[in-house]
């Protein structure tokens, strides 16, 4: 296994003359869960975009040993990389069907999406139901699984997730990273997740990185700084 | 640091010390007094080019006071150059009023229409108010051939205006006093534009530009002020136009297409939105590249001419105005010692 | 009565074409939320190049697709080398650029062919169809070929993938980038598709009004104001408030004394004005939020 799956070498990034992150270094192996901590205005989701090539970038990304920063988003996104933005990016006016049609868009193997979506609906029984009707219409929950759904459909080697669990109820919350630990185990789906619910990522993750305007300020494995209290009360305020 | 727009390049001139103005009024004189030789010396065709060029001075100055300093765009200013030319073209050929009178006449009728079209329009913001005032553009032939009015209009004939003689009896011919008189308004009209722009008006005009949301918080009436300026920027184009019936000495339906609209926004956009002597420069582009472009090929003028359009976009979209603040960065010797001269040290 | 119901139906005839123009305006409109003034001479270029093909031996409907395809080629072009680098400018450029494009497509048409009108053959035909002169054959097949190609369309965005990839690329480009759909081509897809549908219309107008350069412009005016009173996020709308222009203005021609006749333009004018007005949606559209 790769240790170098997906690393990030003095990442900077700018928002036209604004600098936002100050040369991040990470490293990510794969078939891994990493999440990235931190409070508001840290850089987390910053760092995501920066990822899907959405902002004006200094320093390197390596994906699978290729760079990437530089290139265009939707070249990214062909990869391999699946990006589940902030407030889900849901295509709201077309039917959860189309949303998840669009997630296999790139994809040139048709027989297998109609499989995939099958898939799907067995993580996600909700968007069976729903298949029809028009994304707007979901419940927040529903479009955060549609979301998921959505990037799945990608086949995708590395999910990026900007707060899953924003604006859902506890126990949703708890249903869906149930199904973000079981799609890393059997779809083999690594993932980078951004998180302000500190606690819910330490316990998903394998590793954790911990932003402070626009800086790594710490990284270790989630168990260690899980179980860390004096690390846990400083930084993460629990 | 400020990004250097033409706006703020101006609002920098207003604020140079008197040294600096001092060199500006000079420097205007001398043009002034060339201006006053230029005709006396010039064949009488050159001389309607120039009080051609004059015109649409004040009418691109018209637009740009709605464009550059009120943010909001007008692709149909052709209709109020109209309404002003058919203005005094009718005060004169049906009310035998002297051409003298029409001129603040014609700016009157435009400021009302301009205020009252303003009044809807105003709601509209950029690319939507380009297309009411398209349409406005495309309409306005229409409205000139419409038959009720003909009795007043000439229908599609149009009306042949006389061509007024030099007062006290001058020895100078009819198109160089039609220079001068033009000159006089163009020197009223433009000292006028000034006059607004740096005033509590214009700075209101300013805001609602930048910020409009901001502006009306801070308690500015948008509503009248949107108005108000499309009122006055369209008084600017009547004037132009009532000016150019007299000096063309005909007026109809279709001298004001589409077409009229189109040479006057690039007018505009040539001399730089924003920046007052630009008109000048916008008004000399009109009139003397179509027949450079015909120089380089007879029926691809409008060819020509589109070209250099985009050209200037995607080189200079500031215009002229941009292009003299690069050469002045440029040319910092000469900076210098313009700045030296008036004994401002750096 | 019998009067009305002709031109209701001759209204329907042209409000095919002003639906045409209508729908070609939205399609970029939604793409590029700038309003293509010069839509309508690419629409005269085409119609010019069919006629061209036709006075080279084409038979009429090899000239008719053929043309259809040189202008989507153009459309794509035209998007791909003039309006990508502009993509971020302010609106002023946008419309510079329009302007500019209209008044090159309009030289170059003059220069080529002369500004004498000319006549323009109908593949259908003047003979009444439908009893006592109600409608005139071209007028029944400018309906359906419009039909035709609106279904075509209709088929195309609902059922294909591609068609799929550019509603989403309109409706949200950074979430179809982030699904991998090539944005910047369905731009250039969507204007391709904005002139072959112009180029459509500009045949099928043509045999009425005459071919010369000048054609266009107050039918792109009449498809502006479609697309308005339609909504401009619809193009269903577009379509539906190309029709109902089209009748509007017949029956306003004929029942309305004088202004009816002479001021068709003005009511095209008003339309405009006060629809984005009073209801910037669009009679068929949907509301439009701005956040402050």
């Amino acid at each position: 296994m790769s240790a170098h799956f997906l690393s990030a070498r003095g990442l900077s990034a700018f928002y036209s003359q604004t600098q936002v992150l100050f040369g991040l270094d990470f490293d990510m192996a794969q078939g891994g869960i990493t999440t990235l901590l931190g409070a508001n205005g840290a850089g987390k989701t910053s760092t995501l975009r920066s990822l899907s090539g959405m902002l004006r970038t200094n320093g390197e990304i390596r994906f699978e040993d290729r760079v990437i920063n530089g290139k265009a988003t939707e070249d990214i996104a062909r990869l391999g990389i699946a990006h589940v933005p902030e407030g889900r990016g849901t295509f709201v006016r077309l039917t959860v069907q189309e949303n998840l049609q669009l997630g296999a868009i790139s994809r040139p193997d048709k027989r297998a999406i109609a499989d995939d979506v099958e898939r799907i609906f067995n993580y996600f029984p909700k968007l069976r139901e729903r298949y029809y009707q028009q994304a707007g219409t979901l419940s927040g929950g529903e479009q955060q699984m549609l979301a998921i759904g959505r990037a799945l459909m990608l086949r995708p080697k590395l999910m990026l997730l900007d707060e899953p669990s924003f604006g859902l109820a506890p126990l949703i919350v708890q249903e869906l990273f149930g199904i973000l630990r079981t799609l890393n185990r059997q779809e083999k789906v690594s993932m980078f997740i951004v998180e302000q619910n500190a606690s819910l990522a330490l316990e998903l993750a394998d590793h954790a990185y911990l932003l402070e305007t626009g800086r790594v300020v710490m990284s270790g494995p989630a168990k260690d700084i899980r179980e860390d209290e004096g690390i846990r009360r400083s930084y993460l305020g629990y | 640091m400020k990004t250097d727009t033409p706006t703020t390049m101006l609002a920098a001139q207003n604020d140079k010390p008197s040294n600096a103005r001092m060199w500006r009024l000079l420097i205007a004189l001398s043009l002034l007094a060339f201006l006053i030789v230029l005709p006396l010396m010039s064949k009488n065709f050159f001389v309607f080019q120039l009080t051609l060029a004059m015109v649409y001075a004040i009418a691109i100055l018209g637009l740009n006071l709605l464009t550059g300093f009120n943010g909001q765009f007008s692709l149909g200013h052709g209709a109020f150059y109209a309404v002003g030319a058919y203005t005094a073209a009718i005060l004169m050929d049906q009310g035998g009023v002297s051409y003298v009178w029409t001129i603040p006449a014609a700016g009157i009728v435009c400021f009302i229409a301009g205020f009252l079209f303003g009044l809807p329009a105003l709601r509209l913001e950029g690319t939507y108010l380009a297309l009411a005032t398209f349409a406005l553009a495309v309409a306005m032939p229409q409205i000139l051939k419409f038959s009720p009015f003909e009795h007043w209009t000439g229908g599609v004939q149009g009306i042949v205006i006389m061509k007024p003689d030099a007062p006290f009896g001058l020895k100078i011919s009819q198109d160089q006093w039609l220079y001068y008189f033009t000159l006089v308004v163009l020197m009223l009209m433009f000292a006028w534009a000034y006059n607004l722009v740096g005033s509590r008006t214009g700075r209101a005009m300013k805001a609602i530009r930048d910020n409009p949301t901001a502006a009306k918080a801070m308690g500015i009436n948008l509503s009248l002020f949107k108005s108000l300026t499309f009122g006055v920027s369209a008084l600017y184009v009547g004037v132009a136009g009532a000016l150019s019936a007299i000096v063309v000495q005909f007026v109809a339906p279709d001298s004001f297409t589409f077409a009229l609209s189109v040479v006057l926004f690039v007018g505009l956009v040539v001399g730089g939105v924003g920046w007052i002597p630009g008109a000048f420069f916008g008004a000399l582009f009109i009139l003397f590249v179509p027949h450079f472009a015909e120089g380089i090929s007879k029926g691809l003028a409008g060819a020509v001419y589109g070209i250099m359009l985009i050209l200037l976009i995607f080189v200079m979209p500031s215009g002229a105005a941009g292009l003299l603040k690069l050469l002045f960065d440029r040319f910092a010797i000469v900076r210098r010692l313009i700045e030296g001269l008036s004994g401002r040290k750096r | 009565m019998d009067l009305f119901i002709h031109q209701v139906l001759a209204g329907l005839a042209t409000g095919a074409i002003y639906a045409c123009m209508a729908l070609a305006v939205v399609m970029i409109y939604q793409a590029i939320d700038h309003f293509n003034f010069a839509q309508g001479e690419m629409a005269m270029f085409s119609t010019f190049i069919a006629w061209q093909l036709m006075q080279w031996g084409f038979p009429y409907w090899a000239a008719f697709f053929v043309t259809i395809g040189i202008s989507f080629a153009a459309g794509v072009a035209i998007e791909r080398t003039i309006f990508r680098p502009i993509h971020n400018a302010p609106i002023l450029s946008h419309v510079v650029i329009f302007i500019a494009l209209f008044v090159i497509i309009n030289s170059f048409a003059g220069f080529i062919w002369d500004f004498n009108i000319k006549a323009f053959p109908s593949p259908f035909g003047t003979r009444p169809v439908l009893g006592q002169g109600l409608l005139s054959a071209h007028d029944a097949g400018m309906m359906a070929v419009v039909l035709i190609v609106l279904l075509l369309l209709y088929g195309f965005f609902r059922y294909t993938r591609i068609g799929l990839a550019m509603r989403a690329a309109a409706a949200n480009p950074d979430s179809a980038k982030l699904v991998g759909v090539r944005v910047g081509w369905m731009l250039a897809l969507g204007w391709g598709m904005a002139a072959a549908i112009g180029a459509v219309a500009g045949m099928m107008i043509a045999p009425v009004v005459f071919l010369e350069p000048n054609m266009m412009l107050s039918i792109l005016l009449y498809g502006f104001a479609g697309a308005v009173v339609g909504g401009l996020t619809s193009p269903v709308g577009a379509v539906l408030g190309g029709f109902s222009v089209g009748v509007v203005e017949n029956l306003a021609g004929t029942f309305i004394p004088y202004v009816g006749r002479e001021m068709k333009l003005s009511i095209a004018l008003a339309l405009i004005v006060a629809v984005l007005m009073v209801r910037p949606s669009g009679i068929f559209g949907r509301k439009i939020v701005t956040r402050v």
